[in-house]
């Protein structure tokens, strides 16, 4: 662990909050339903989780990029009376963020407990790459003039520059990179929830079709319809909840490199927020990467995730693409990373499904297909093989790194239960 | 009057209340690719802001620059999004950085300047072109006409530089 990190002292709010529930709506492509009804149903679903009642909640927030319906939606439909909402806008780093926002709430005797939800029909609806906002002959005008000018308007075309430099600066290969995509696909197999659970290999990845190069089809995620969600609330109410809390040791929220959206006029490109963010991250917590036990990343390609662990400090600068080969992410490994199967296979909902996975890796109750005691409780086999386990084994404390795009990040540090 | 024209059969319109962008494609018009200049820091910026990134000044002047710089990095466009792009692919985003104020105001910053890479009448480039053009390339400015006096800045090779062998990626 890195001798600067303050780990004797508590930092801020260090300890003194938790998510205590998770929930989330099946991830498919045709929900057949309003983004509406499937974020009630996602905080539904995270508020019983908790052990609470609709009484219980007073807060709330939601993000999105014009693609969903608001926290007063979603409360009204609940018969939930808010003390506090918000809805933000943003799609990547918004979880980790609205988290640190909740506790401030909170902190600030605005209201009492928070949910936080992210409802998208992102296939059927309004995709990410801009499908299904009413396209044709776009007009440019302003910031386009500089961007879709140059046919430069998904997150695959803004950010290849990035992923290509990083190639250039490190020598970093494409194979090194599919193992990401390889990994995430293993995991998703022993995830029932996942829309892609078949397993694939690094030629798989490097076979697909082009997209924008470096990406192949099998770098990029999967676009999905779904709604995910969370509750936050103060450990003096979360030891009363139904599960184990979810301790929150740091969190980082949209720490940006300078000049934010125009990040490629500053320094390496190669190099993107989790560089400042983690000057925050880590002397927060109390603790550094070694002493991490798995890391969710924001996978929204594979090149995402090696950026992030490279940048964070999970590795040299520059070693990104020989450390997510390793095989150290991967469920058996050392740290794994995204053993849900991540926004490459089990689904996106912009970072917060990553949260939700590592929340339930803590509490020691992945949804996987081991056996189920008589007790009703799952009884796993640490078996990562196709179809098998893939809870962790006894892990304490997991990271979570979120990404709007290079210049922009979040991150989130929890620790199992009450320090 | 706000400025309209016509790329690539995308209407392009620019109103009076955003003067920078007026001014910084009329320029273009002219020839010349010039660049915000700080009053107060002297620094060039790009793209258009209403205050200086580095001293929040907002006052500015407009500072022709050379038009030529080096790919920094880029990407290959295979599934266009936009339909107006899809005849062109494979096609260049290229991120140029242009000979002036390189590793200024700090190391590895540097006026990096987005395009598509074109033919030397601004055209965009056919696929033999493409496989030419790596980090490392030398470039230089070209304009595309888009009417109301405005173009748009793409880049092409600058034959007249000498040219090492560019960075690609790797294909098998």
């Amino acid at each position: 662990m890195n001798a600067e990190i303050d780990a004797t002292s508590e930092k801020f709010l260090r300890g003194k909050y938790a998510i205590v529930g998770v929930g989330e709506t099946p991830y498919t492509r045709g929900s057949g339903t309003t983004t509406r009804a499937l974020g009630t149903y996602a905080v539904r679903r995270a508020v019983e989780d908790a052990g609470l009642g609709m009484d219980d909640i007073d807060g709330m927030l939601s993000y999105s990029g014009n693609d969903s319906i608001p926290s007063t939606a979603v409360a009204g439909d609940l018969g939930i009376r808010l003390n506090f909402y918000m809805d933000v806008m943003g799609g990547g780093s918004s979880t980790e963020a609205l988290i640190g926002i909740a506790m401030g709430v909170i902190e600030a005797g605005m209201c009492k407990t928070v949910v936080i939800f992210r409802s998208m029909n992102g296939y059927s609806q309004i995709r990410i790459g801009g499908t299904g906002r009413g396209s044709g002959a776009s007009n440019l005008s302003g910031d386009g003039l500089f961007g879709r000018a140059y046919g430069q308007s998904s997150a695959a075309q803004a950010f290849a520059q990035t992923f290509m430099r990083h190639m250039y600066d490190y020598g970093t290969t494409p194979e090194q990179i599919a193992h990401v995509k390889a990994i995430h696909s293993e995991h998703a197999s022993n995830n029932p929830k996942a829309y892609y659970k078949h397993r694939v290999t690094v030629d798989d990845v490097l076979s697909s079709r082009m997209i924008v190069k470096p990406l192949h089809l099998l770098d990029c995620c999967v676009e999905t319809d779904n709604a995910t969600a969370i509750v936050v609330t103060r450990m003096d109410r979360a030891r009363d909840c139904k599960h184990m809390p979810a301790t929150i040791l740091s969190v980082v929220g949209r720490c940006c490199k300078p000049r934010i959206d125009n990040h490629y006029q500053a320094g390496p490109i190669s190099t993107v927020a989790g560089h400042y963010a983690k000057e925050i991250l880590w002397p927060n917590a109390g603790v550094g990467p070694d002493d991490i036990d798995l890391t969710g990343s924001y996978d929204a390609f594979t090149f995402t995730t090696m950026l992030q662990l490279e940048d964070y400090g999970f590795c040299e600068k520059g070693d990104g693409g020989e450390y997510v080969s390793s095989g150290i992410m991967r469920l058996g490994g050392a740290r794994p990373n995204n053993t849900s199967g991540g926004h490459l296979c089990e689904g996106y909902t912009h970072g917060m499904n990553m949260v939700i996975e590592n929340v339930r890796q803590l509490r020691g109750e992945i949804d996987d297909s081991c056996p189920i005691d008589a007790n009703g409780k799952r009884q796993h086999t640490y078996d990562y093989s196709n179809g098998g386990c893939r809870q962790v084994r006894d892990p304490e404390i997991t990271a979570n790194l979120g990404w709007a795009m290079p210049g922009t990040g979040s991150a989130l540090v929890m620790a199992k239960g009450e320090r | 009057m706000p400025l309209q024209g016509e790329y690539l059969g995308m209407s392009v319109a620019i109103p009076d209340v955003d003067r920078p962008n007026q001014e910084f494609y009329t320029h273009c018009g002219q020839g010349v690719l010039h660049l915000q200049s700080c009053v107060k820091c002297t620094l060039l910026r790009y793209p258009t802001t209403t205050a200086c990134p580095w001293c929040a000044e907002s006052e500015y002047v407009w500072t022709p620059v050379s038009g030529k710089g080096t790919l920094y990095s880029y990407g290959e466009v295979h599934h266009a999004i936009q339909p107006t792009f899809q005849q062109f692919t494979p096609y260049l985003i290229l991120l140029v950085e242009l000979d002036e104020q390189r590793d200024l105001p700090n190391r590895f910053d540097g006026l990096r300047i987005n395009g598509n890479l074109a033919d030397a009448s601004g055209e965009m480039a056919k696929p033999e072109l493409v496989a030419t053009v790596g980090i490392g390339s030398r470039l230089r400015v070209v304009f595309k006409s888009i009417g109301d006096g405005m173009a748009i800045p793409l880049w092409t090779l600058d034959t007249e530089a000498k040219q090492e062998a560019p960075w690609r990626y790797p294909d098998n």
